[in-house]
């Protein structure tokens, strides 16, 4: 490793590494291979119960509110747009640009987590499905509550993000991190594509 | 070498920014109870393994002598039924998480760097955080010997609906899920880590395909942790939740599938069977090339057979189910399949055949076990398959022939292999070598116990007795295979107990040996002993697989370059070595805290109080945790330089972030 050149910014290749790519970058990318297994499995109960549902359990299109999921969805996936624009604005060095997106997206994942949260309460209060109540209900909360967990640990580090960019801790240099983190945020937005396209969408084929 | 420099005057000295805040601080200790606890040391954290997997080895020896005790004669009563569920359950348990995958660690944290001519691993705060929840998840899952609701008894594999709150009501299986979590949690950071560091931390010239076969199978294994163990902490969410809230999904009454548990465990299970063994192959893989003077024989077969295991590891699980009534099509599609992983596994077993073919064989202790696990496995691998065979499984299901089985596999697979790994890498951690009368004279004691264990457990499986029972009546015709195996076991307690009574000895007193005791051809022998704290002086270049016998041939090349090396390393600042960390070992405890408020304290009955006893431990273990998490995160990853001159004087200075 004779090559380590001090002080040379890279900022996709980092030379240090044997591949070239930055550890906490590979380090992320195991990481969410594991959630792809994490968010299978609970996905795939969810899945496989729909296909036995005991009597009584209620049907899926009374309970959901299609619209509202639909909005929430695309304010999610807007939501990746402007993490993106904010590791590219990290990559050129571009504090002020950066900030801004980055408060979009908090903003978004913040519009996202109150949709969810107005339509957990929802079913509770008015359509009387909780999460102990039928088989549906336990599946339907347990997926969606885990990715409303993620989100809402990706809108904590995007405001620690935010926070730092303005003492001066995070600069140009360490893109790397805010790269990381959009990876960890694309992949919280591509797994609700997944779950709205199996939990809702399916129900109204 | 007097060229690599003694220099303080580097660049980034003053970057040392004067005022810390104090919850910042970054402890310095280099001996005494404080370095241990906040190590970042990949050595030292193998050693902290490496201890904690031995003493739960004899906890879990310990429980199955208390097995073979009572099923030593017919109608016994030494324990109880519900004792004897708690020993079988704790047996595997321990044994499985407790003791081989702790002990594989221990390699991986110790040997793998060193093999790949890194100085630390990827993240070296991480892999000290990966040991302190291991720890957590052990303590949690013994922790029930201590109180009143005693250690879990729902077998290793917790079947529901046995294991939900209906059937199993005390917190014993809420300790089991919490431990297993926990377990999962430090497996996963652990592997993420490492799959990290070998893809991305190699030194210059090693590439995949010279990769020692050891460290191979360390990045196969982290690839199988990472991929199944999401399975098992989902099931095991899916089974705390039920427990804890009341929700169905194990819960029949309200649609819930117990078969959908079965299915996710062995969804885990199985790739679990190669987690335990795939680090096994690869120690055997370089140890019997040591003892044979020659290279590995078709590394690159060997090394596609590992990948090629884990990858069908992933379609296997259901041959643990053939008896669940999955119907015709799945059962004849996993005996394909299950019949198709015999393939790579034996084409390894005539890799290392091959490798000792006209070899200068050295009858080593190491080379003794690497033999025993061989054979042993390769009986373990013939009962395996017999398995496939759905029909015949059918009848083997459940019974003393799958016990049998699956501890060839384990103890004659896993537990040889590692038995031989300690004795082989013994001097490179310890410098002192373990006398070969009494390592043969262990090898034989526990060769000839474990099979005479063992052995009689597949004719009492063949004539029915059932696993997991714990008495039968002496009319069964299955005395005498008992008595039989309940003596080997005491054998195999003693063995085991000469093995390690020897190791201990060999710590304080054996015979002091150099560097390269066994004429060794990977990079970790080249490397003096006791192994500095920065492993390499300079980091070496790697020409060729077998990279340190290379360097043993080619000397002057070799010295030529590392001068240069050091020299161009001293000018970019020195070794960079990370600070110590005191967060890890916090955000253990944190753990630890909440995992005894989630899975131990009773539920507070009074619906008023909104924040018990329970939920008030919970968080406030959640609390320290996230707290000690924010803290490393802001402490960042600085670190300071040491240069060190040729004849391995040092001196060290703080340095700023890197």
């Amino acid at each position: 490793m004779s090559t380590a050149a001090a002080g040379t910014i890279d900022h996709h290749r980092d030379p240090t590494t044997s591949t070239g790519i930055p550890n906490k970058k590979l380090l992320m990318w195991a990481f969410l291979a594991s959630d792809c297994m994490f968010f299978g499995c609970l996905i795939s109960t969810h899945l496989i119960y729909r296909l036995h549902p005991p009597p009584g359990v209620p049907a899926a299109r009374d309970v959901f509110n299609i619209e509202l999921t639909s909005f929430s969805t695309f304010i999610l996936l807007m939501s990746s747009l402007m993490m993106a624009l904010a590791v590219n604005a990290i990559q050129k060095g571009n504090l002020r640009s950066l900030r801004f997106s980055l408060l979009t997206t908090i903003f978004f994942g913040c519009i996202f987590l109150a949709c969810q949260v107005y339509e957990f309460s929802h079913f509770v209060s008015e359509k009387h499905m909780t999460i102990t109540n039928s088989i549906f209900g336990t599946t339907f909360f347990t997926l969606t509550g885990t990715h409303g967990l993620h989100v809402l640990i990706g809108v904590i580090w995007l405001s620690s993000m935010l926070v730092y960019s303005f003492t001066g801790r995070l600069s140009e240099k360490d893109s790397i991190d805010v790269e990381s983190m959009g990876l960890y945020w694309h992949f919280v937005d591509i797994v609700w594509i997944v779950i709205f396209t199996a939990v809702y969408l399916l129900e109204y084929i | 070498m007097a060229d690599a420099l003694v220099r303080t005057d580097f660049l980034g000295k003053d970057e040392k920014t004067a005022a810390r805040p104090l919850v910042l601080w970054r402890p310095t200790a280099k001996t005494g109870l404080v370095s241990w606890l906040t190590t970042v040391d990949h050595k030292r954290i193998g050693f902290l393994y490496g201890i904690s997997a031995l003493f739960f080895f004899l906890v879990g020896g310990l429980e199955a002598l208390f097995i073979r005790i009572q099923l030593a004669v017919p109608n016994n009563n030494f324990l109880s039924a519900q004792q004897y569920n708690e020993m079988f359950t704790m047996h595997a348990t321990t044994m499985i998480f407790l003791a081989i995958m702790p002990l594989s660690a221990a390699f991986f944290n110790f040997i793998m760097p060193l093999q790949i001519g890194a100085r630390d691993v990827a993240f070296p705060r991480l892999n000290a955080f990966s040991f302190w929840v291991f720890l957590a998840g052990a303590i949690i899952l013994n922790i029930g010997w201590f109180l009143h609701d005693g250690v879990p008894n729902g077998g290793w594999f917790g079947y529901t609906p046995l294991t939900t709150r209906t059937f199993s009501p005390s917190h014993s299986i809420d300790m089991w899920v919490m431990g297993l979590q926990l377990l999962g949690v430090a497996s996963i950071a652990a592997s993420l880590n490492f799959i990290t560091t070998i893809i991305n931390m190699r030194a210059p010239g090693l590439t995949m395909m010279r990769l020692p076969v050891f460290t191979w199978m360390t990045l196969v294994t982290a690839f199988l942790i990472v991929l199944a163990f999401p399975a098992i902490t989902i099931a095991l969410v899916e089974l705390m939740m039920d427990r804890l809230f009341g929700t169905n999904f194990f819960e029949v009454s309200n649609g819930g599938m117990p078969i959908l548990w079965t299915h996710l465990f062995w969804v885990f299970g199985h790739p679990e069977v190669y987690i335990l063994i795939l680090p096994a192959m690869g120690i055997i893989s370089e140890v019997i090339p040591t003892f044979s003077r020659k290279p590995l024989f078709g590394y690159p077969i060997v090394v596609f057979s590992g990948a090629c295991i884990g990858f069908l590891g992933f379609g296997v699980w259901s041959h643990h189910m053939f008896t669940t009534g999955m119907g015709t099509m799945a059962t004849a599609a996993f005996s394909m399949t299950t019949m198709a992983i015999a393939v790579p596994t034996g084409v390894k077993i005539f890799n290392w055949i091959g490798t000792m073919w006209n070899g200068h064989l050295s009858m080593r202790t190491p080379m003794m076990f690497a033999l025993g696990f061989i054979w042993l496995f390769m009986i373990g691998g013939f009962s395996g398959v017999m398995h496939a065979a759905a029909p015949a499984d059918s009848q083997q299901h459940n019974s003393y022939f799958v016990v049998a089985h699956f501890h060839y596999v384990l103890i004659g697979g896993s537990l040889f292999a590692l038995l031989a790994g300690i004795h082989y890498w013994f001097p490179l951690m310890f410098g002192r070598k373990v006398s070969e009368f009494w390592g043969k004279l262990s090898f034989w004691v526990i060769f000839v116990g474990f099979n005479t264990t063992f052995f009689p457990m597949h004719f009492l499986g063949l004539n029915g007795m059932p696993r997991r029972t714990f008495t039968y009546d002496a009319n069964m015709g299955w005395n005498t295979g008992n008595l039989i195996a309940t003596v080997g076991a005491f054998i195999l307690g003693i063995g085991v107990a000469i093995y390690f009574g020897v190791m201990i000895y060999t710590y304080f007193r054996g015979e002091k040996v150099g560097g390269d005791p066994w004429d060794g051809r990977t990079l970790e022998w080249s490397l003096p002993n006791p192994v500095p704290e920065y492993n390499y002086r300079v980091i070496p270049t790697v020409h060729a697989r077998d990279a340190f016998w290379y360097e043993k041939n080619h000397r002057e090349e070799i010295v030529r370059e590392e001068a240069e090396h050091a020299r161009s390393e001293a000018e970019h600042g020195g070794i960079h070595m990370p600070f110590q960390s005191v967060y890890p070992f916090i955000a253990g405890v944190g753990i630890l805290i909440g995992a005894i408020g989630v899975s131990v304290i009773d539920p507070n009955p009074d619906p008023k109080v909104i924040i018990g006893r329970k939920l008030g431990v919970a968080l406030a273990g959640f609390a320290v945790m996230v707290v000690a998490v924010y803290l490393w995160s802001l402490e960042g990853n600085e670190g300071y330089h040491i240069h060190v001159d040729g004849d391995g004087a040092h001196d060290g200075s703080n340095a700023g972030p890197h």
